[in-house]
Formats: structure tokens, sequence, C-alpha cells
């Protein structure tokens, strides 16, 4: 991969580190310390901030397109339903 | 130990979310409606291995989910791949000119963000193998963390971040594909010259 034109000199963190990093920092499973170290880079690099961002935008996109809304009005009574009538069975063995 | 007299109490604030979860999961509402009963039912059964003050709904997804792949994947009859080609990071970024790029405008990116519509991020998603599948939408639209996606499918965390990584990148080179054939970007295009999105050009082929 090569290095974006904006890149920062000197730093101890990469564009190639910051893109490895990226889908673990936008997932919040980073240590603190790496979390410093990627955030720090991309105040320095641009081109870096904007794939970020990208990632960014494109995950809560596709995570809206995928989310599921109306639960039907008597799944939650069919369920209630369900419970009780195991409860009063007696609990786990009666239940095949 | 859980008390199962409280299991009602406890596990039907989470219907809502395990149904949309098992509607993603079957892309049928019959079938997510069987399956979330399913899963009460044998919630209700196992309560009492539950431990008291652990992660309630994590516990129920995971049985959501075995109860899934044991019922309705082998139905479904959906591939078995266990491997995607591997795909590098940024694979649609870089397809529309972004890092070469000085700066690859909203306006495109709005347009691209666009084009991907309910269907089509659904179909996408659909088109992954199961295990790469289903890691992706326990993270991005359930927000389950590496560690209770593990637990959930029962594979190392090391195995939910391949899983989710390669699932996402090949999510990502699926979506590109789309846009490719409708001609929003050009094919092989990492030229920011070659990225003038929703132009009317036909794609040369």
């Amino acid at each position: 991969m090569s290095e974006h034109p904006d890149h920062d000199e000197g730093g101890s963190h990469r564009c190639d580190d910051a893109i490895a990093q990226l889908q673990s920092f936008l997932d919040g499973e980073l240590d603190a310390e790496t979390v410093a170290l990627v955030e720090a880079h991309l105040r320095e690099c641009s081109p870096c901030l904007e794939a970020y961002d990208f990632e960014a935008e494109l995950r809560k996109v596709i995570s809206a397109r995928l989310r599921e809304d109306d639960v039907p009005g008597d799944l939650r009574a069919r369920i209630t339903g369900v419970l009780e009538r195991l409860e009063a069975e007696g609990g786990t063995d009666a239940v095949v | 130990m859980a008390d199962q007299a409280l299991f009602a109490d406890q596990a039907t604030p989470f219907i809502d979310q395990l149904y949309a979860a098992a509607v993603r999961m079957t892309r049928n509402p019959a079938d997510a409606e069987d399956l979330v009963q399913e899963t009460f039912v044998r919630a209700y059964r196992g309560f009492g291995s539950f431990q008291d003050g652990t992660n309630l709904r994590a516990w129920l997804y995971r049985i959501l989910t075995n109860t899934f792949i044991n019922s309705y994947r082998a139905a479904q009859r959906r591939p078995e791949q266990s491997e995607l080609d591997d795909v590098e990071e940024l694979y649609l970024y870089r397809r529309i000119g972004g890092l070469e790029a000085a700066s690859l405008g909203r306006s495109a990116e709005d347009e691209l963000m666009d084009l991907f519509t309910d269907s089509q991020v659904q179909d996408a998603v659909d088109a992954l193998p199961e295990q790469f599948r289903l890691a992706v939408l326990l993270a991005d639209v359930d927000g389950f963390s590496y560690k209770e996606i593990a637990e959930i499918l029962d594979v190392p965390i090391g195995t939910v971040m391949s899983r989710l990584h390669r699932g996402r990148k090949a999510l990502q080179k699926s979506l590109h594909q789309f846009a490719v054939d409708r001609g929003v970007i050009r094919p092989l295009s990492t030229d920011a010259t070659d990225t003038r999105m929703g132009s009317e050009q036909e794609n040369e082929s």
C-alpha cells in the first residue's frame, strides 16, 4: 500500500497501521493506547480521516438498511401465552 | 441460578429485538415468528442454567442463533462455504477514488450511499456465506461486541474478528459490483478522473 499524499512525517503511527486498525477502531475494540495513536494519526492525515469517515458512514447506511421494525402485534401475546402454558405445566420437565 | 418464575418478566422485553434479528436471519416473517417462539421455549427450559447478573440479551441471542442454525439453515440449504476471498481494506472507497483523490466530495459519497437501498443491502448480506453473515448481522445491526459474538456463536474471538472483517469486505465488494452494474462506478477505476459518479457514461466493456 502506498503512503497517502499528506501523510505526516516522523510519527510513530503510519497509514498502513491506521487502515489495518480501522475496523477494530470503529467497533470500539481497540485498547486506549492504540485508540490514542489512531486518533493522533487521523488529526495529522486527512486521507486516512476521510477514509475513516467513509467507512463509518457506510456502516451506518448498511445498518439502517437492515433494520426491521414492526413486530407483529400478536407475537408478544403468542409468546406470553406459551410461557404461561409452560409455567402451568410445571416447568422444564413437562415440556417436550 | 436464575429463577424460572422470573423468566417472562426478564426475557419478554427482548421480544422485539429477537424478532427483528430472526427476520434478518430467516428472511421470512412467518419463520421468524416460529423461530422466536422456539427460542423462548428453549430459553424457558434452560433458564435454570442462566447465571443471574450476566448478559441475558447475549444469552437469548445465543439460543436464537443456535436454533436458527440447527432448525432453519438446513432447511434453507444455504451454502456452507467456510472461506471468502481475501479482499483488501477500503475496497469500495478505493474504487470511488478515495485515498488517491485530493477530496472525494460529499455529494459523490452521498450519491453512492443513496444507491444502496434496503433490498440491495439485504441481498448483498444474504449472499454472504452463513457464518460471515451472522457475524456481520450480530455486530453491525445488533451491536454486539467481539466477546459477546464469540459467546453467541461459540467460537474464539479471533474467529469472530476474521469472519467479521472478511464478511464486511465481501459485502463491500458485492455493493461495489452493484454500483458498477448500475453505472455509478466505472469498473476497476482507481483514478480520480474516472469517478465522476452519476454521470451518464456507459460502461465500456
